[in-house]
């Protein structure tokens, strides 16, 4: 029976055996690696008996905190293996000249570097993005969680099920070869008649309505959370950008949901929307695609610019320089935002006029972002600068992210995109502002807010290792891009015929290897400071002398963050309270409202992937079965009215009586 | 104003006085922020539509020699549905009105209603659709239809979720009564149901009227 093939296409759609890469030992050795580990974690965990606490502390919960962590755990995870696809292409591209064909075949390289733009941006910059503002954004306010917990839970899954979707493209079947924004009439089902692009669709697609959703809740969040006294002028900086971020995100992944869903249309049923034929028109989505791309990189880089004036603030020990220009110059920005989709398709030839419009604009974005790096400059002017890992990193930011800016501009001016679109200028432009902007950024926040996470510091030598690798690294690598783009060279190419300019593939190679030192050096860094944590340890939960609430309580906070909601004076509101001697309250504690953890969002994410992978395969009973599982359970979900619960009054007291006496034992020992 | 905290700022109160904690806190009343969360969301579902009326603008006469709206649409029977749905707003009006009262029953029948005005609309338009299609002038025919079906077909999505929504929300009113949680919900299935309304008349308005006249 089951040799009628009529049959195994209803239950496998077009999943054969032929699908899995068994012929490409490349492939077949990392899913071996994947798999061997795979199994030792599975196995570690549950010969630990782990499994009810993960899924009961972790998987579960609604605790902004654990769901930031839970981010950033996905977007190092993800940056592992988008880093692999990228030393891959360095290596491919240092020795593939004349004879010489490289490793890679050409449809497995294309796939390479899309699998690359795709993992980098979606699920290592927006899941560090995402985690950063989770686990910041409520403690900066004073808030004991976000405004929809189980939102948040739900939206972390949807962004780690379209992750699941991305790495499971790697195994079974094959990922885009279109580059990173699947443009038609490539990604049709023309010219991609095979199972990449409806990967990268549903991927994106999933992950999409988590990071929205997000989006959503952290708007309200700010909105209607903040402590009594913080009007929006009293805010921390780092809450303002990471507004104006989930603005633009609101504002944004529509349009990307949209243009997705049509191109789906296309593949799917054939409609006639971005083809050649019938009337369809292909720029349109170009055009719609770059409404979501562009605002897109300033959601990536708007939040770490907060975290950059945390930093600097708080390691020059001065208030932060400017703090009402630092507002208007990142809501500016926020709005510039809309108004330079166009730059990225100047060669369109929608005429002098569009394009000189486009063209001012961004120019026009360089003045707040201008703006900010004098404010951060002013802030250590006459400080008492503390070269800590997190204001090193902030440093490295300022001088890189100046001169990717710089190049910017260049690539501003239309007559001059001309010569340099699709060349390896823009592509080393774009890593310089989003390595030096976003990465520094991250590892900054990572180093900061670290000790409050897990009431440990981290180890500083294998930090500086990791920071002196990764930023003269990042040089190596990436400025002979930008001399081989001004010598005409164009991006996602796999091979060479010109012997000259192997020399500077070769810097960049190495480059690249000094990257991967610096992200092991990372790595190695957490799992040093894990092991040394008693010496390491904050017992104050102010370790950098900070000035912004989360620093008001313990570290890590307990689950309410706050025994009593503090009441605000000052946009620096905790260097206020430390100068002004405030009194921590040590009795007349309450039982704390909070909301109830639930497997909802779990079970959601896995119909949404189950979905996915349905859909991509043809196989119409799962997709169908599937979505019928996504409605049903939310209607369930709907039914329960019992969300909250009461951290008992006992349990309070105990918590705060802890960390009372951590903080006297702290007096005597300073004393 | 300095740049540094050396002292509290001139003026300042008896630092003695100021509180920096809410001592005498309450539980914070559920669902404060839906309203704002829910608004907020409306407006991204508004961008996924203002991109489907601009592709329908730029593609929306790209006829590659098929049928034009003028050879298509009967305005009648869009006439006709058009009212079931302005119709269907106004009575979910009158449910949110009963709703106000503490009238369970009365809020249950006019929600009852809604739902069959909103399921009319429904029923026409796939009628309609299965008519066009019935003619040849299926998605597939050219741009200017697939923009079409992609436009109305996600409105008409959005108001079959609606109708989901709106009975799962009957039988929880008919199981916990008119409690705070349902209001909210209710008053949330309003802004949704009312917000597809003035899609659907930017709908009538650039697809069908407009249409009829190019």
């Amino acid at each position: 029976m089951f040799e009628n093939p009529a049959i195994l296409k209803t239950i496998f759609g077009r999943l054969t055996l032929e699908s899995l890469p068994l012929h490409e030992p490349i492939v077949m050795g990392t899913f071996a690696a994947v798999a061997v580990g795979g199994i030792a974690l599975l196995a570690a965990i549950t010969y630990f008996k782990l499994w009810t606490w993960l899924w009961k502390e972790w998987l579960t919960s609604v605790d902004h905190k654990k769901v930031g962590i839970m981010y950033m755990i996905l977007g190092t995870v993800m940056l592992l293996r988008g880093f692999s696809d990228a030393i891959m292409m360095r290596a491919q591209q240092a020795m593939a000249f004349g004879a010489n064909e490289g490793f890679l075949p050409a449809h497995h390289y294309d796939q390479v570097f899309t699998a690359h733009g795709v993992i980098m941006i979606f699920f290592v910059a927006m899941p560090f993005v995402t985690g950063i503002m989770n686990y910041v954004i409520p403690l900066q306010i004073g808030a004991r969680d976000v405004s929809f917990p189980f939102l948040n839970n739900m939206s972390f899954w949807m962004t780690a099920s379209g992750a699941v979707i991305v790495m499971m493209s790697l195994f079974i079947g094959e990922f885009a070869r279109t580059g990173w924004l699947a443009m038609p009439p490539l990604s049709g089902i023309a010219y991609s008649p095979d199972v990449g692009v409806d990967y990268y669709i549903w991927a994106l697609q999933i992950a999409g309505v988590g990071t929205l959703l997000s989006g959503v809740n952290l708007i309200a969040t700010i909105v209607k959370m903040r402590a009594p006294g913080m009007s929006m002028m009293k805010m921390p900086i780092f809450c303002w950008t990471a507004l104006c971020t989930n603005v633009l995100i609101v504002a944004a992944f529509p349009v990307l949901t949209a243009v997705l869903a049509l191109l789906s249309l296309d593949r799917y049923i054939g409609t006639a929307i971005f083809t050649n034929e019938l009337g369809g028109n292909p720029m349109m989505y170009v055009n719609l695609i770059w409404i979501w791309g562009h605002p897109e990189v300033y959601i990536l880089i708007l939040p770490l610019f907060g975290v950059f004036s945390e930093v600097t603030s708080t390691f020059s020990g001065k208030r932060l320089f400017g703090y009402t220009s630092m507002v208007y110059a990142t809501v500016v920005i926020t709005i510039l935002a809309y108004l330079v989709w166009l730059h990225h398709f100047f060669t369109m030839g929608s005429g002098a006029s569009v394009n000189s419009f486009f063209g001012i604009t961004t120019m026009v974005i360089s003045i707040p972002t201008g703006a900010k790096i004098f404010n951060w400059l002013f802030t250590m002017y006459r400080g008492r600068i503390r070269f800590e890992l997190p204001m090193m990193w902030t440093v490295a930011f300022m001088i890189t992210f100046t001169i990717g800016g710089m190049t910017g501009v260049l690539l501003a001016v239309p007559p001059a995109d001309f010569v340099l679109h699709n060349s390896l200028f823009l592509v080393a432009h774009f890593h310089n502002v989003i390595i030096g902007g976003v990465l520094f950024g991250t590892f900054a926040a990572i180093n900061y807010w670290f000790p409050k996470a897990f009431g440990f510091r981290l180890n500083e030598w294998w930090g500086k290792l990791s920071f002196w690798m990764w930023v003269p690294g990042f040089y190596v690598a990436f400025m002979p891009l930008y001399v081989l783009g001004l010598m005409g060279v164009t991006r996602r190419l796999r091979h060479f015929d010109d012997p000259s300019l192997q020399i500077w593939f070769v810097i960049a190679a190495i480059g690249a290897a000094m990257i991967a030192v610096g992200i092991a050096a990372f790595l190695i860094q957490i799992f040093v400071s894990v092991r040394n944590r008693e010496t390491l340890r904050d017992t104050t939960g102010d370790p950098w002398n900070g000035r912004t609430l989360e620093w008001a309580t313990s570290s890590p906070p307990p689950a309410y963050n706050f025994a009593f909601t503090p009441i605000v004076h000052d946009g620096d509101a905790y260097a206020d309270m430390k100068v002004r001697g405030y009194d921590r309250p040590m009795t007349g504690f309450r039982a704390i409202h909070m909301p109830k953890n639930t497997g909802t969002g779990v079970i959601l994410a896995g119909f949404a992937t189950a979905l996915g992978f349905g859909m991509i395969w043809y196989i119409w009973w799962l997709a169908a079965a599937s979505m019928l599982g996504l409605i049903a359970t939310s209607i369930i979900h709907t039914f329960n009215y019992k969300r909250d619960y009461h951290i008992p009054v006992e349990e309070v007291e105990r918590t705060e009586a802890a960390r009372t006496a951590l903080l006297n034992q702290n007096k005597v020992t300073t004393a | 104003m300095s740049a540094t905290h050396t002292a509290p700022p001139a003026g300042a109160e008896d630092a003695t006085k100021l509180a920096f904690y809410q001592i005498d806190e309450h539980d914070h009343p559920e669902g404060g922020s839906t309203m704002l969360g829910f608004w907020i969301y409306l407006m991204s579902d508004c961008l996924i539509f203002a991109c489907l009326f601009a592709i329908y603008g730029v593609l929306g006469a790209n006829y590659a020699g098929g049928p034009a709206p003028k050879d298509l649409f009967e305005l009648p029977l869009v006439a006709i549905n058009t009212s079931m749905l302005l119709l269907s707003s106004i009575t979910y009006g009158f449910a949110m009105l009963a709703m106000e009262k503490q009238q369970i029953r009365a809020t249950q029948l006019w929600l009852a209603i809604t739902g069959l005005f909103g399921a009319t609309f429904i029923g026409i338009e796939l009628y309609e659709f299965a008519t066009l299609i019935h003619e040849g002038a299926t998605p597939q025919r050219s741009a200017f239809l697939s923009a079409f079906f992609t436009l109305v077909g996600t409105h008409g999505l959005h108001v079959t979720f609606g109708l989901i929504w709106l009975v799962t929300l009957m039988v929880q009113v008919g199981k916990h009564g008119l409690i705070q949680a349902n209001k909210r919900r209710l008053m949330c299935l309003s802004m949704f149901w009312h917000f597809l309304d003035v899609i659907w008349i930017g709908v009538f308005t650039f697809v069908y009227l407009l249409g009829m006249l190019r």
